[in-house]
């Protein structure tokens, strides 16, 4: 690279030599001379969004869709802590993301100037990595660093924040690419052989086996769910799935037993219950997956494969850890099961067909409160039937309508589900469609959404008039915060404190208002035509779904309960809880 | 309801480094983050390019957070390596104070004959006072500085644990 280079300069050819085809950003005061550079830039596109949590999500839901880094641009104070709840969110479901910040020019900082925050501060517990550059000659070396620690390993957000005056000044002559080591930060990607060994011996001797996959399957990219699907076909073993890894299997699999946890299924969550052995990959044995933990599958060995070694053994004791990467482990795992045999899993399978037979998931056809009104989960069973030759990809916000989306919409390969599961982040699901229609400009991209999640980022809809990007937003409205006013019903005896969405915009009017189009579905027996309508759209389109208010969201392991003590719906449900199961989340 | 509290043991723990900007942060942040422990933390720089630098940290804790602690220290990029020397085997830990003390007459006496007794030396000296330097293990320091109380103690500064294996092995 030339010598005679700025800063900005330096940092825009190292965007590009990484192959970045998106950034997404917003403008501000520090990061004036890498906007400049990117003036008439054509070898890569930014997106100009309308708050940089936007930016955040909508370059998480590029990254999980595509498999690429995502990468934002901000500015210094307001713009790098309007983007932290991404870079958090980023970091809980380990999404690879470089975030560029401007900061205040290295003289003021620590002076209190304009627009000035400690952002390797703010951010360093909510990234894998962080950096403050102070020499230009650094720039270079740091940002190649950064995209690889984003992408290596455990993914993660990696945040560069980069003084104004180093994006203005030219390095020393001959001081170029000096900075961090690059042979730093290996991780550990092949599981040892002696544990792959011990592992097969547990596999192939289990009479109750079970595959508990997790997000990083996904991760890991396609190959992992290929694998995946391979191992199971020599094992026999069922397999469920936590939230973040829904697709790795096909959810047609006569061995998929849909996904687990709170709101999980039945056949899910008695398997785990019951299993004796489980191999857990690539999940982390998260609070909403295990339930309460001294009732977590009592009976089993269990084998836990993560490529971060500190997901091992956090919250629930395994026999047999296994560090390394999902893909590679998998293979390893099919070479040395080799031609062996599964034990004859009938008992188990027919164990597994009497739990399917509660059949978890049904629900009533009718609202006790409004029998006329839509029930949500069946605007989200027309919503799959209707759309699933396109193969689409679903993003969510965070509630009932996301749990909805997760058990009565099905997925059949891995990047087509993309939703804030770690840290819950409502208004996630807009900006992040955004990002996975630029990523994926022929699929169609949903996002599913409820009433009250929709409005945090709703400013984004700009967004995607301004690039023409045609996703649609399919709100279920409930007029409630759903899952808050559902744990108000189950935990407070139906105290709805501030959880009744009042004073809503006009969807369809406010659709208009951005260029978009919008429909709005009242009745059941419009339901399929303004399904229709929306895919027949050839541009963004909001479908305002007016569904039942009363709905909860079911099965569900109340707070503080076993994997077996889940409420199905029409179980009869106590209005109040004791003080140890109200203190969990 | 009442919130629980697992029985915990003292772990030492050598962390090597890089020397970077906010890297102890990091570290520490994590243990507050987490609500991990920290009894005593020190660090120095202990490379001849002044590259890597050397923590050793006293924490307490549940065996299994002890391990967690590990390997959440080696998640952390700038993390080169960490050792449990509590659990690796036998090692030494020593830690330095300094200890003033006021008085006159007999009890300047007695405090001079106690330092002596526990090795320590005298690194200032006025008419009325000493400061004495005292290196060892913590429990040893624990003891000479309760002795100094009843002769007139003024000031305690301790440097924290620095520990290292016993025999010829590198960690």
């Amino acid at each position: 690279m030339s010598q005679e280079r700025s800063g900005a300069a330096i940092l825009v050819e190292c965007l590009v030599e990484q192959g970045v085809e998106f950034v997404f950003g917003y403008p501000g005061g520090a990061v004036l001379p890498i906007y400049d550079e990117l003036f008439g830039e054509e070898r890569l596109r930014h997106i100009l969004v309308r708050h940089e949590a936007g930016a955040a999500h909508a370059a998480e839901g590029y990254a999980r869709s595509t498999g690429k880094p995502g990468v934002v641009l901000v500015t210094s104070g307001p713009g790098a802590t309007n983007a932290v709840t991404g870079i958090a969110d980023a970091f809980m479901d380990s999404i690879p993301m470089v975030v560029i910040t401007g900061q205040v020019p290295t003289a003021l900082i620590g002076t209190d100037a304009f627009q000035e925050a400690d952002t390797v501060g703010i951010t360093r517990h909510c990234t894998k990595h962080n950096y403050l550059v102070k020499d230009p000659a650094e720039l270079e070396s740091t940002i190649r660093e950064a995209f690889r620690i984003a992408t290596s390993g455990r993914p993660g957000p990696v945040v560069v924040d980069i003084p104004k005056d180093v994006q203005i000044a030219i390095p020393a002559c001959g001081s170029a690419n000096t900075g961090p080591a690059s042979h730093r930060y290996q991780p550990q990607v092949a599981g040892k052989d002696s544990k792959i060994a011990e592992a097969i011996k547990l596999i192939a001797n289990a009479k109750r086996p079970i595959l508990y996959t997790g997000g990083g399957i996904i991760n890991s990219g396609p190959e992992a769910s290929r694998l995946l699907r391979q191992l199971q076909h020599l094992t026999g073993a069922p397999v469920t799935s936590t939230l973040m890894g829904l697709g790795a299997l096909p959810a047609d699999h006569p061995d998929w037993l849909g996904m687990l946890g709170m709101h999980g299924t039945f056949e899910a969550n008695m398997s785990m219950n019951k299993c004796d052995v489980m191999v857990c990959i690539g999940a982390r044995f998260d609070d909403r997956v295990t339930g309460r933990l001294d009732a977590f599958s009592p009976d089993s060995k269990k084998i836990h494969i993560d490529i971060d070694r500190a997901s091992i053994n956090k919250n629930v004791r395994v026999d047999l850890g296994i560090v390394g990467d999902c893909a590679t482990v998998l293979g390893q795992l099919i070479e040395v099961w080799g031609d062996r045999k599964p034990q004859d899993l009938g008992e188990w399978k027919a164990r597994i067909t009497g739990w399917r037979a509660r059949e978890c998931l049904a629900y009533p056809e009718k609202s006790a409160k409004d029998p006329s009104a839509i029930m949500p989960q069946k605007a989200i069973e027309r919503l799959f039937e209707l759309t699933k030759q396109r193969n689409p990809i679903i993003t969510t916000e965070v509630g009932q309508h996301q749990m909805w989306a997760a058990q009565y919409f099905h997925f059949f390969g891995p990047n087509k589900w993309l939703t804030s599961g770690g840290l819950g982040t409502m208004g996630y699901g807009l900006p992040a469609a955004i990002g996975a229609q630029l990523g994926n400009p022929d699929d169609l991209v949903i996002d599913i959404a409820g009433e009250a999640s929709i409005q945090m980022n709703i400013q984004e809809l700009g967004t995607a008039s301004q690039y023409r990007l045609p996703v649609k937003i399919f709100v279920l409205n409930n007029e409630y915060m759903g899952m808050v006013r559902q744990w108000q019903e189950l935990t407070y005896e139906s105290r709805y404190s501030n959880s009744y969405s009042d004073s809503l915009p006009d969807f369809v009017a406010l659709a208009q208002a951005y260029g978009w189009k919008g429909i709005r579905i009242n009745d059941e027996s419009e339901l399929d035509a303004g399904i229709e309508s929306m895919m027949a759209h050839d541009g963004p389109v909001i479908v305002d779904c007016m569904v039942a208010k009363d709905a909860n969201c079911f099965p569900m392991i109340p707070s503080g309960a076993a994997h077996t003590e889940m409420l199905l719906y029409g179980d009869q449900v106590d209005g109040t809880m004791d003080d140890e199961a109200k203190a969990l989340v | 309801m009442r919130i629980e509290e697992a029985t915990s043991e003292r772990h030492v723990l050598t962390v090597t480094v890089d020397n970077e900007p906010g890297i102890l942060a990091k570290i520490t942040g994590l243990f507050t983050a987490r609500g991990y422990n920290i009894d005593s933390l020190t660090v120095a720089d202990i490379s001849e390019n002044h590259a890597i630098s050397r923590i050793t940290i006293v924490t307490k804790g549940p065996p299994e957070i002890i391990d967690q602690i590990e390997a959440q220290l080696e998640r952390l990029v700038p993390v080169h390596g960490v050792v449990d020397l509590t659990t690796a085997g036998e090692h030494v830990e020593r830690e330095l104070a300094l200890v003033k003390v006021e008085g006159t007459g007999e009890t300047r006496v007695e405090a001079l004959r106690t330092a002596e007794v526990f090795r320590a030396n005298v690194v200032d000296t006025t008419p009325e006072s000493f400061v004495f330097e005292l290196t060892g293990s913590s429990k040893k320091i624990e003891s000479f500085v309760a002795l100094m109380r009843g002769l007139g103690l003024v000031e305690v500064g301790r440097s924290g644990i620095v520990g290292m294996m016993r025999g010829s092995e590198k960690i």
